[in-house]
């Protein structure tokens, strides 16, 4: 195919002698200008059809399907305004039995998915009472496998939930800290080879309560384009001037640092308090790694201090899963916050940010999680325990170490065969996310579906989380696949044969149209 | 006029005249603030209690065994046998963890009946539930107020809302703590302003955020009186019930019960599944038409983890135990009338509360001058108080963020668990430890 590659191999870093121990290839290829053209002609069609359906649904030609407001309620302001629905209303609710889709057992690499079936195009769902069994599990964060139900492996988190129940009902600084969080507090430090840490309840919270607790107003952050809604969100609360820079560019990020510095604050020109660069290991719409040796090395350089969020880089990249500190073979103290989320490699709940002692210090008075939110429960707690144990090789095995191999293996083995095929795949060799680009509209809606025919579940995503031409189905690799288990998946695809083939793209669009135009075909005849 | 036209024009001097040499130099010479201030060796937030084995009615805190005054374990449910082996259950089906967000195979059937048993408690129509009970409001309020709605919120409302409208960035408006002529008077002001600009007013939607029980006060909102302020100047109502679910009503439904008000009047209500339901998490109920839309636009629901199972399960065993012993609300009740009784009187402390509210504030009569030496008085009365067997602690705040300060107090809180003798014990300890502090 005559598409135009760009792929970034950075073997030196900036002036002196190799940052990088390693290859580090990353992929991003442009796809063909007529896929873009048809991508826009398949949300035009689409775009059209819902307004002619609002049309139809004003004037009373179809039945309205949405809830609306009180009667009593009728003369207040409303509550939203039309045209903020407009995307909801008429193209997200065609395809969205793809998404929430309830499952009945443990997310390990199989799992039970609950039969649903929609009798009004998918405006409401019924459960036939079935359970589809054994589906490939494509879509859960479940990379070192740690999601199971053996009862060996559960063994002390059912002593520690029958001895500590499950709630804790204070915060950390009332009479909410309990010898576990103690624990395993030391645990995670010695894990990640820093002074100290600090673990919260929820993963999301404790990026959007800790960012404002260290910046403020006068500070000022750089952060990358594709950030996560929490560290945007915490960014936002802290009060402090957010600038943007291009995701992994590490010329944008160097001019902005310089003219923070040169410039100082938008209008009075006084000396920015502080600045701070908040990135992630590995982002997950685009799998992608972070340029961490040229960020080390632009932040000593500069004196800025760097906020690594490794939430789904933690125990899935490194030798030993320590995350992309490891990888990229630099220390920790490089990092001055290192946060991470154990939902994600670890098969619980919660976050944890790590640095040196007067920074949790720190963190243990000021952060509004500590005040205000409730600590991590006490079994969610013991599993984080086990799996880092696990992982340490300090329970006498070298499960962990398995793990943490396999998952590579099985990373780069999938990897090979999609891209083998001739698929799109963006982001890193080494990142156990694995977008697939799908671009059509109409081809996300057919693409989840047909592959739960199939048996296997996978998650589409379009926009708004990713730009509007580049919609993609999401694989995340486990360790716990077999190779016969992804040796299935990457069949199936082709088998669906959703490569750039101009017959297929041809076929697409007109099932697109049919597709959404399916509703108002069948009021007509 | 040639002259003027021909000669050199004035530009503005640009800041990019600074030759690189100066631009090297001011990097260089440019020195940021440590990333953290240093933190004082003493300061009182460092040194907290550490519990071992379960925060449960005797509690073991720093090595001493005492009675528990102090976690929000109001209905007992932290220790309880059916909630216990409801959460074992799920733990050997589901694992531990979800890993992945509601809207990505995070959906599990537990979840979903949980939020079909919390709309039938509450006599709603649907209920949306969030994995972490500070993200639930936090979240929420944001997905219906955006930039240029106008929200009225009392003073006296939790760090929780406070960072919600914060992230909501609409005009906020605070009235004064259950002061209904204050609000009233606010609300006018609006309509006047709204007569100015018809146009504008008639998509700026404006809501009430108050709460059940106030968490910093230990009173009630007065709710008949906001609803009819609601259909006089047509605003909505966002009601947080955290420490009222479980508590108030006949059979625990919360405020709306405690006043008999249709539970329609209300728009949204929200709560936290940490303090009645002894799990973790929290959820929201109303009507379809309000609280479907946050399942695409709350960011805490959209863009995180969702609930782990077992908790699931265990708020449903909870919820279930709720159901079948609607006597344990009136238990609760008899306590609370009963320590406020008690506690009132002791030389030096006010009870700050209402006499059924089982989440009580001591405060100082009279401060000392500094909020760091009543801070300090109140922590020996604690500690004397931990010596001898009550397990209490003071109310934590983030002094320079919360809007409105509340002056420091000690917190006592009432649960079904504790007996008389330990209700008469822990009144007569606190007036002995008040006569020897604080005389």
């Amino acid at each position: 195919t005559n598409s135009t590659i760009r792929v970034s191999v950075c073997k030196n870093g900036i002036s002196n002698g190799t940052l990088y121990k390693k290859t580090f290839i990353e992929h991003f290829e442009q796809a063909p200008m007529y896929v873009a053209v048809l991508t826009f002609l398949g949300f035009g069609v689409g775009t059209i059809f819902g307004y002619l359906r609002d049309f139809m649904r004003a004037w009373g030609l179809e039945k309205r399907n949405v809830a609306t407001e009180r009667e009593q309620q009728k003369d207040f302001v409303p509550l939203y305004q039309d045209f903020e629905n407009f995307y909801t209303r008429n193209l997200y609710m065609r395809i969205r039995d793809n998404w929430n889709r309830p499952i009945c057992s443990v997310p390990g690499p199989q799992f039970d998915l609950m039969e649903r079936v929609t009798d009004d195009y998918n405006w409401t769902f019924r459960f036939t009472g079935r359970t589809i069994k054994n589906v490939i599990n494509m879509g859960s964060y479940n990379y070192l496998g740690f999601a199971e139900t053996d009862v060996n492996a559960l063994k002390t988190v059912t002593i520690e939930l029958q001895k500590y129940g499950t709630g804790i009902c204070s915060t950390r600084q009332e009479m909410g800290t309990l010898d576990k969080h103690v624990e395993l507090e030391e645990l995670v430090a010695r894990f990640l080879g820093v002074e100290d840490a600090m673990v919260f309840g929820m993963g999301f919270a404790t990026n959007s309560m800790n960012i404002p607790a260290l910046v403020g107003k006068g500070c000022l952050i750089l952060s990358d384009e594709l950030n996560h809604t929490s560290l945007v969100l915490g960014a936002r609360l802290s009060g402090a001037t957010i600038r943007i820079f291009k995701h992994n560019n590490m010329q944008s990020l160097e001019k902005l640092l310089r003219d923070a510095i040169i410039y100082g604050q938008p209008r009075s020109h006084r000396a920015w308090r502080k600045i701070i660069i908040l990135v992630e290991g590995i982002y997950s719409m685009e799998g992608s790694i972070v340029h961490l040796p040229e960020i080390v090395s632009l932040k000593k350089k500069y004196k800025a201090y760097l906020y690594l969020d490794e939430a789904h880089s933690i125990g899935a990249v490194g030798a030993t899963g320590r995350g992309v500190v490891e990888y990229f073979g630099m220390s920790p103290d490089d990092v001055d916050v290192l946060m991470g989320t154990f939902t994600k490699s670890f098969g619980a709940a919660g976050g944890y940010i790590a640095g040196k002692k007067d920074l949790v210090d720190f963190l243990r008075t000021h952060s509004h999680s500590a005040v205000y939110a409730t600590s991590m429960c006490p079994p969610v707690a013991e599993q984080i325990i086990r799996a880092m144990k696990c992982l340490m090789g300090q329970d006498g095995t070298t499960q962990g170490l398995q793990r943490v191999r396999q998952l590579g293996k099985n990373t780069r083995y999938f990897r090979r065969r999609l891209h083998e095929m001739g698929f799109i795949i963006y982001g890193n060799d080494d990142s156990p996310v694995v977008p697939l680009l799908l671009y059509m509209p109409g081809k996300i809606g057919a693409f989840a579906r047909r592959m739960l025919e199939k048996n296997i579940g996978v998650v589409v995503v379009g926009f708004p989380a990713t730009p509007i031409t580049e919609s993609r189905a999401r694989f995340c690799v486990s360790a716990a696949h077999t190779r016969e288990m992804l040796d299935t998946v990457s069949t199936a695809d082709v088998l669906l044969k959703l490569t750039s083939d101009a017959k297929e793209v041809g076929r697409s669009c007109v099932s697109v149209t049919l597709n959404l135009s399916n509703s108002s075909l069948h009021l007509f005849f | 006029i040639i002259r003027l036209l021909f000669s050199k024009t004035y530009k503005l001097q640009e800041r990019s005249d600074l030759t690189p040499k100066e631009k090297e130099e001011l990097i260089e010479e440019w020195q940021p603030e440590p990333l953290v201030p240093p933190v004082p060796k003493d300061h009182p937030a460092l040194n907290y209690n550490v519990v071992s084995g379960p925060p449960t009615h005797i509690i073991i805190v720093n090595g001493k065994e005492c009675i528990n005054f102090a976690s929000f374990n109001f209905l007992g449910l932290l220790d309880n046998e059916k909630v216990k082996s409801a959460a074992q259950a799920s733990l050997k089906k589901y694992g531990v963890g979800t890993c992945g967000p509601r809207g990505f195979y995070g959906t599990f059937d537990v979840h979903l009946e949980l939020e079909e048993r919390l709309a039938k408690f509450m006599r709603t129509e649907e209920a949306i539930i969030y994995s972490y009970g500070f993200a639930t409001i936090a979240s929420a309020i944001p997905a219906y107020s955006k930039r240029g709605d106008i929200v009225f919120v009392d003073e006296a409302a939790c760090f929780a809302i406070q960072k919600g409208l914060q992230a909501s960035r609409s005009n906020i408006k605070l009235f004064k703590h259950n002061d209904m002529a204050d609000l009233e008077r606010l609300l006018k002001e609006q309509e006047t302003e709204d007569q100015k600009n018809p146009r504008k007013a008639r998509v700026t939607r404006r809501f009430i955020v108050v709460e059940g029980l106030y968490m910093n006060t230990g009173d009630v909102c007065p709710l008949p009186e906001l609803i009819k302020l609601k259909y006089k100047y047509k605003v909505r109502i966002f009601l947080e019930e955290s420490l009222s679910f479980g508590v108030l009503g006949e059979h625990g439904r919360g405020i709306t019960e405690h006043f008999g008000i249709n539970i329609d009047d209300i728009d949204l209500i929200s709560a936290n599944m940490e303090n009645s339901l002894a799990s973790i998490g929290g959820f929201c109920c109303g009507r379809s038409f309000i609280i479907d839309h946050q399942r695409l636009s709350g960011q805490g629901y959209c863009f995180s983890a969702s609930l782990p199972p077992l908790l699931a399960a265990a708020a449903i065993e909870a919820l279930n135990i709720m159901e079948d012993n609607p006597d344990i609300f009136q238990t609760l009740r008899a306590k609370c009338e009963r320590i406020h009784e008690l506690l009132q009187g002791i030389s030096g402390l006010k009870v700050v509360g209402e006499s059924f509210s089982p989440a009580l504030h001591l405060q100082l009569e009279e401060s000392c001058g500094s909020r760091e030496n009543d801070v300090k008085l109140l922590k020996r009365v604690v500690d004397y108080c931990m010596n001898s067997g009550i397990a209490l602690t003071q109310a934590r705040y983030l002094e320079k963020e919360e809007k409105c300060l509340p002056p420091p107090s000690i917190r006592v809180v009432v649960t079904v668990e504790q007996t008389e003798q330990e209700l008469d014990k822990a009144a007569s300890l606190l007036k002995e430890a008040a006569q020897s502090v604080l005389n």
